[in-house]
């Protein structure tokens, strides 16, 4: 069967099998951010938004994507290159497997929640797992990421 | 992984239902368990379509819509409002934002699964399920049938009342080792044990909030509890009577709140 729908900005029409899930047909069109960790809907690695909400890839029926907003990390590469300075500073990657599907839920919360708090952090990110950083080097990246962001749009008001 | 011939995105109720009933048939909502079963059927039918993601507050009750994700429950002002946070504070341990982006209450549900906290929650408030050939049942009813080939469309949750959630995991993110859900209105307390790990039960009605320990315990020794990887039925009978008491204080505090 044909889906068409919209990546990263550009309409796209694919084949895909009716069984088939939303990772799978995003590998396909060359989105290699986009990894595959548990198939479980355990570990977070597949996170990809749409319709500007976070989702699992890896449970996605591909087939329910026709019309829909499909956004993966190399759509969002500005703000992929910032995070991922703020990651890298606080030494919060070790093999950085994680790092694609948890910075795509670190978008989504700082659409939701830009003034996160630690613990509402920590909850908005339960579901992607990290098996080499402890979390607690994420958790300072993450919040110097959402303060650059908030100083940012106060100085866009400023201005 | 699941496999289908062919996948059909219904365009009404009536059209999913007549689908629905050959078993080479099966409903698809957010497909977060589907995909781990290793179904091989004909056919995949689709619930995305039709508007049944509504949460809707009407002036006895709310009805939420089967395909309404959880985390639309887990962030819903008037639900959270009504009762007491509940909503917010039980679906919160389920694995991630991303994944209650995407599973859904009707299908919990209707998998009367034996570790939701989702049905523990709306098992302790009375919640009414809406079915589309059969109407309306009570949810305490329903939990103790067998799957059917029926379509889940709406919960009716009644208002006037507030509950609490008390669940123990083995880790965070993992399927609950037990769950207690609590609810407080005119007719005294309810109480609902669930991943025993058998499907979520009322253990006690129109209890009175200050009941001593002793009587929790008294309950839990009636209650039938199961061994599985997580724990001992041992276990399980040690720990029900400590968090029904955890369950009722803490919804009893979410009523003086709201006084
Ligand atoms: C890894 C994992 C961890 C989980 N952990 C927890 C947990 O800690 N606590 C908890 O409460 N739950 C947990 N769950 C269960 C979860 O909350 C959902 O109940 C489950 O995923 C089903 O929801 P779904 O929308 O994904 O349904 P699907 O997987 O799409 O469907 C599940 C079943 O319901 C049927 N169905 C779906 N919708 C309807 C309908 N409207 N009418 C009739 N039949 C229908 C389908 O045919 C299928 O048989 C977990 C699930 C998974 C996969
Ligand atoms: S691969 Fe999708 S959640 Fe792990
Ligand atoms: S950095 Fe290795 S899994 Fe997260």
């Amino acid at each position: 069967m044909n889906v068409e729908f919209t990546l990263n900005g550009r309409k796209i029409a694919a084949e895909i099998d009716a069984d088939e899930n939303l990772y799978a047909v995003l590998r396909r069109l060359g989105m290699y951010s986009v990894k595959c960790g548990c198939e479980t809907t355990n570990c977070g690695l597949c996170t990809v938004h749409m319709n500007g909400k976070a989702v699992l890839s890896c449970a996605v029926p591909a087939a329910r994507c026709a019309g829909s907003v499909i956004t993966t990390l190399e759509g969002l590469q500005d703000e992929a290159k910032k995070l991922g300075e703020c990651l890298a500073g606080e030494g919060a990657e070790q093999c950085g497997f994680c790092a694609p599907g948890m910075m795509m839920n670190v978008f989504a919360l700082a659409k939701e929640n830009p003034c996160a708090t630690d613990e509402e952090i920590d909850a908005y990110l339960a579901g992607n797992l990290c098996r080499c950083s402890g979390y607690v080097s994420q958790r300072r990246a993450i919040r110097k990421y959402l303060a650059m962001k908030i100083e940012a749009a106060e100085g866009e008001v400023r201005a | 992984m699941a496999k289908y011939r062919n996948y059909v995105i219904a365009q009404s109720l009536e059209e999913a239902y007549a689908l629905n009933q050959k078993k080479s048939s099966v409903i698809v909502a957010g497909n977060m368990w589907l995909r781990m079963c290793g179904l091989n059927k004909q056919k995949a039918i689709d619930l995305s379509a039709l508007g049944l993601d509504g949460i809707v507050e009407m002036e006895d009750a709310f009805v939420v819509g089967a395909m309404a994700p959880l985390r639309a429950m887990e962030t819903h002002e008037g639900l959270n409002r009504a009762f007491g946070g509940a909503f917010k504070k039980a679906f919160a341990p389920i694995v991630g934002t991303q994944f209650r982006n995407m599973a859904t209450v009707g299908a919990s549900v209707y998998s009367r699964f034996g570790f939701s906290d989702v049905s523990a929650l709306l098992l302790a408030l009375n919640a009414e399920v809406i079915l589309y050939k059969r109407g309306a049942v009570k949810l305490a009813e329903y939990q103790k049938e067998a799957w059917d080939r029926d379509i889940v469309v709406q919960i009716r949750i009644p208002k006037g009342q507030c509950a609490a959630v008390q669940s123990v995991r083995v880790s965070a993110t993992d399927i609950p080792t037990l769950v207690c859900a609590a609810s407080k209105s005119d007719a005294g307390m309810r109480i609902v044990l669930g991943a025993r790990p058998a499907r979520a039960v009322v253990v006690a009605e129109g209890l009175a909030p200050d009941a001593p320990q002793r009587v929790y315990e008294e309950i839990a020794s009636q209650v039938t509890f199961g061994t599985n990887l997580r724990a001992s039925d041992t276990y399980r009978k040690k720990i029900a009577p400590v968090l029904m008491a955890r369950a009722v204080k803490a919804c009893q505090e979410v009523a003086a709140d709201e006084r």
